[in-house]
Order: structure tokens, then sequence, then C-alpha cells
């Protein structure tokens, strides 16, 4: 219907923009390389022109050693890539990857991180995005990266 | 010049709408226009009250639609000056325009080693299907360069004409740069090369006075939705002697004289292009877009249009760090720019909380994003029911937008 999107634009904007990733877009954490032999993976949303690339060190308990990114985007998409660097490091690759269906859902609004159980941690400012269909794609980049990385798709992900 | 654009404000009643509790500030004019009630009531008249198929029936109705069908045509071939009806060819738009001449020319005019020149602006649509046709007929594609202020260098051209030279395709008015390029002067040069021009209108056919007689192009193309009028319908006008050997892009219904499993014989012109059932409402309602544009005028449009511009842009140098990218000496009501600290996303979004839609991202000219070495731009484009409060609000909340994410 029409004027579903449109609410309360004061309360939008804090939605969106929580002051944690403001903070990250700004001082994004393990913004650098890691030299091979970490994985890098590639991701790309021609929407936005959001580029970034994802380094990853995986050891052989598959525990997650290093992880970092590098590129360019917008404010959501660098603080998303930021938090999920420092959520994932430590973690094996189980644990990663029911982190990221977490995520998933909260993106999707299938997951409300003040009812439902979860281990999202910081991962919850990213709650308002919902709303804002179009930028639903630039908070998951980094993630679908990382989860095509994995997988095996060594190719450039696109999230358009 | 006193230019009362309230009088037009009143035909589209998406202008009284709030977004996000703020009034509807539309720049996004260059991606599609607002629709005028007038065009819409052409349409809904022909759903409710025509609604028969064209061309076909010897019905009352069936008379009636294809009566009002043809008569858009004529006046589509009387606004941009066309010599003869059978020239304006219904497309569903101007990429589809773009696909049907690469593909028919490619067919008929074209073969391996011959080259297509086009424009670092050029839109996607005016990229990727000479790139489809290199596939199948090993045409080389060249591309025209331009400068750093988003004009194109004429003296490269006129160097890179030659005997290879079948097409030029270039793009009027740059919908991400807002550049208005001589395109007289090019369909000259290329004539003096015996090389064939097509024009992309797409963005200048809402802005300026489109004479195909008097700019002597070979084909020119341009979207209904650009201008006022409804979505999925283009205009494909090409001279009459080079439609008539090109042979169809699609085969259908309408498109034939008769058909048996052995042969098929075509209609002429233009039905031979309009395969299928066109969209017939919406060619209906163009007829009423274009009388409204013509009853405002097009040079009281673009002038006061030209106005805006000049108001926003030197508004915009005045915000530091903001950098407007396309300065052409030259330029229709687009402005692009960039922030050092914000992106144009954010921008967009930080905007759409204040009412204001403008576009954000590549604007389908990637080459010309790779050209300034930018990922994306913010994009405002304005047309004649925007005003310069409009403008001035916007500034103030470009300003803020660029506090907030500091």
């Amino acid at each position: 219907m029409f004027g579903v999107f449109c609410v309360n634009s004061t309360q939008n904007m804090q939605d969106i923009y929580q002051q944690m990733i403001l903070e990250h877009n700004k001082n994004p954490r393990n913004f650098r390389e890691i030299p091979a032999p970490a994985e890098k993976f590639e991701g790309y949303n021609p929407l936005c022109g959001d580029h970034l690339w994802l380094y990853i060190k995986v050891n052989e308990n598959n525990i997650i050693e290093d992880i970092s990114f590098q590129g360019k985007g917008c404010a959501i998409s660098k603080a998303s890539a930021s938090l999920m660097t420092t959520q994932l490091k430590g973690k094996n690759l189980e644990e990663a990857k029911s982190i990221f269906e977490e995520f998933h859902k909260l993106l999707i609004h299938e997951l409300d991180p003040e009812l439902d159980q979860h281990n999202l941690g910081k991962l919850k400012v990213f709650s308002g995005i919902w709303k804002f269909p179009a930028r639903v794609k630039c908070a998951s980049l980094a993630w679908h990266t990382l989860k095509s990385g994995l997988e095996g798709k060594k190719e450039s992900v696109k999230t358009e | 010049m006193n230019f009362d654009y309230n009088l037009y404000r009143q035909e589209f009643p998406i202008l009284e709408r709030k977004i996000n509790q703020k009034d509807l500030i539309y720049f996004d004019n260059a991606a599609t226009t607002l629709k005028p009630k007038c065009m819409m009531e052409e349409m809904q008249k022909y759903y409710l009250m025509g609604a028969a198929n064209i061309h076909r029936a010897v019905h009352t109705l069936g008379e009636e639609a294809t009566l009002l069908y043809e008569n858009s045509r004529k006046k589509v071939a009387q606004y941009i000056g066309a010599k003869k009806t059978e020239e304006i060819i219904f497309t569903k738009g101007t990429t589809e325009a773009m696909n049907l001449l690469a593909t028919s020319l490619g067919l008929s005019f074209l073969k391996e080693g011959d080259e297509v020149l086009i424009s670092q602006m050029e839109h996607h649509s005016n990229i990727v299907p000479w790139q489809l046709l290199r596939e199948h007929r090993g045409i080389k594609l060249k591309i025209i360069p331009m400068n750093l202020k988003g004009e194109i260098l004429i003296d490269e051209y006129k160097k890179m004409l030659g005997p290879q030279t079948k097409i030029v395709s270039v793009v009027w008015v740059s919908n991400s740069l807002g550049t208005i390029n001589p395109i007289k002067e090019m369909i000259d040069l290329a004539h003096q090369n015996k090389s064939l021009f097509i024009v992309d209108a797409a963005q200048a056919v809402a802005h300026m006075k489109v004479d195909v007689t008097d700019l002597d192009c070979d084909f020119l193309a341009f979207s209904a939705h650009k201008i006022y009028g409804p979505t999925g319908l283009g205009v494909l006008y090409g001279k009459e002697k080079l439609l008539e050997k090109m042979p169809p892009y699609q085969g259908g219904g309408d498109m034939i004289s008769s058909v048996t499993f052995e042969k098929t014989t075509f209609n002429t012109l233009p039905y031979k292009f309009e395969a299928g059932t066109p969209p017939i409402a919406e060619v209906i309602s163009l007829k009423a877009a274009l009388e409204f544009v013509e009853k405002i005028g097009l040079e009281a449009i673009s002038q006061y249009e030209h106005t805006l511009l000049t108001h926003a842009e030197n508004k915009m140098r005045e915000i530091p760090g903001i950098s407007i990218i396309g300065q052409a000496e030259k330029k229709a009501s687009v402005l692009s720019f960039i922030s050092e600290q914000v992106h144009p996303h954010d921008m967009g979004t930080f905007l759409d909380q204040e009412g204001i839609a403008i576009r954000t991202g590549h604007h389908c000219t990637q080459p010309v994003m790779n050209f300034f070495d930018i990922p994306a731009t913010a994009r405002a484009s304005f047309c004649f029911y925007n005003t310069k409060e409009e403008i001035d609000f916007f500034i103030e909340k470009v300003k803020k937008c660029l506090e907030f994410f500091a």
C-alpha cells in the first residue's frame, strides 16, 4: 500500500543510524589487509557502489583466528562489516553460521532482539534496518560475501 | 521572468503527499517525471470506456481505439518534427528502441569489422545492446572521450570518424552529468563521413525542443515516462528510407501482411516494428502528456528549469566538502554531487526522511562513475513543478546531513 513506509522521520533516522553504527562507520574496526595465506573474498553491491574485500584466517580447529575487511561503502555497509569482524573473531565456523542466520532474520524482521533469544550481541543495532528495504542489502553485504566465500564461491558476490 | 508553477503543480496530486510527515519534494525527475491528471484521465477513459484492441476489429470500439492510437502517433510526429507519421514507432521504452536498432541494423547494415561510436557518458542502454551485437557480428565498439567537466571532446570525435564508422550513437543530455551535447554538430560530422547517427533523447525530450528534421538525425529515441507520460512506452523515430530497408525486430501479430507456414510478408511501416498488442492506453495518454507540455511551452520550461539549476548549483558550491560532478558549459537541470564524508546512499536515506526524493547510485552509467573514480553520486534533477523554496530546503538538509554523519 502507498504510505506503508512513511513514519516518524526523526525516529526513523535514529532507528537506522544508531550511535554505534555511526561510530563504526567513522572508525571501522579490523579495517586492514591480512596477507596470504589468509582467504580473500570480494563483495560488491552495484546499487550503492559498495565494494569490499574480506580477509579471513581459519585454523585447523575451524576457529576464526583473524578476520578483517577493506573497501568503500556507505555507513551501513561499513559499520556492518566492522561489527561482523568484531563479533566473529574467535568463533568457530558453526557458530559463525548460526549468527549469520540470526542476523539475516533480524534484517528481515523475523527476529525481535527484545523478545526472541539470540546470540547477536552488538549486532542488534541493525534492528531498525528492515524499515528501509533498499538498505537491507547494504547491511548484509559483508555477511553474504563471507558466506559465499566460505562455501567456495570465490567470484565477486553481488547483493543487488 | 514570472513562471507560475502553482498553476501546473495542481495537475500533480502527488505533490500534496506527505512523505515521512514532510511535504514531498520530488527531485528525481531524471529517473521519471510525475504524472499529470490530464494524462491519467485519458488512460482511465480508455480502460473504463474504450478497451478494444486496435487494427483488428470492425466494431465501433475497435475503430475508436485505432483512431485514438493513431492520433497519438500523429501527435508524436508533430511534436518531434517528423515529416511522416510512418516514421514513428512505439516501443516499450528508450531501451527497447536501442535494442531494436542494434539488432535490426546489425542484421542489415553492419558486418564484421564495422565500427560503432558511442560516448563515455552513455546510459547502459546505449552500451550493452552494441556489446551484444559485437558478440554476434564482430563489430567494433569505440568510445568518444570526454573531459573532466563532462564534455565530449569534439576534436577527438572528428579523428575517430573513419571509413569503418557505420554508426554513431550518442546521448543528447547525460542523465548522470546533465551535459547537453552539441548533437547537431556531431550529426553533421557523422553525415560528412557517411555514418548513421542515433540520438538517445531520453533526458532531452522533456526539457528542450526536439526537431528531428532540423537535427537531420537518422534515428532518435525517448521514453514516455520521462515526459510526464506513462511507463512502459517509448518512441523510436527513424528516417523512412532507412526503416524500409531494416528487417523486423520481433515477429507476431500486427507486424505482418500475410502468413503461411512457407512464407510471411511483413506489414508496412510503422507496423512492421510493432509486433503484438501494444500498450494502447499508454500510447493514447501520451498525447495528453505532450499537449500538456506544449500548453506550458518548452521554452518557458527550459528557461525556468535553468534558473532552478543555477540557483541550486550556486548554493551547493557554498557547502564545504561537496563537489559537483558534471560541470559542462551547457547543462540541463541535473545536479550530481558527492561529499567527502557522506556516501550518496546515506545522503539519500537522510533526505528521504525530510520528504526529499533524490536518486543515489551510478544512474546506469557505470563508465561515468569509473571515469571520475567514484562509486556513485547523489543526483537532484529538477523540472517545472519544482521551486526555489524547495531547493533552499534541500540545501539546508544537505548541510544537516553532513553534520549528522560528521
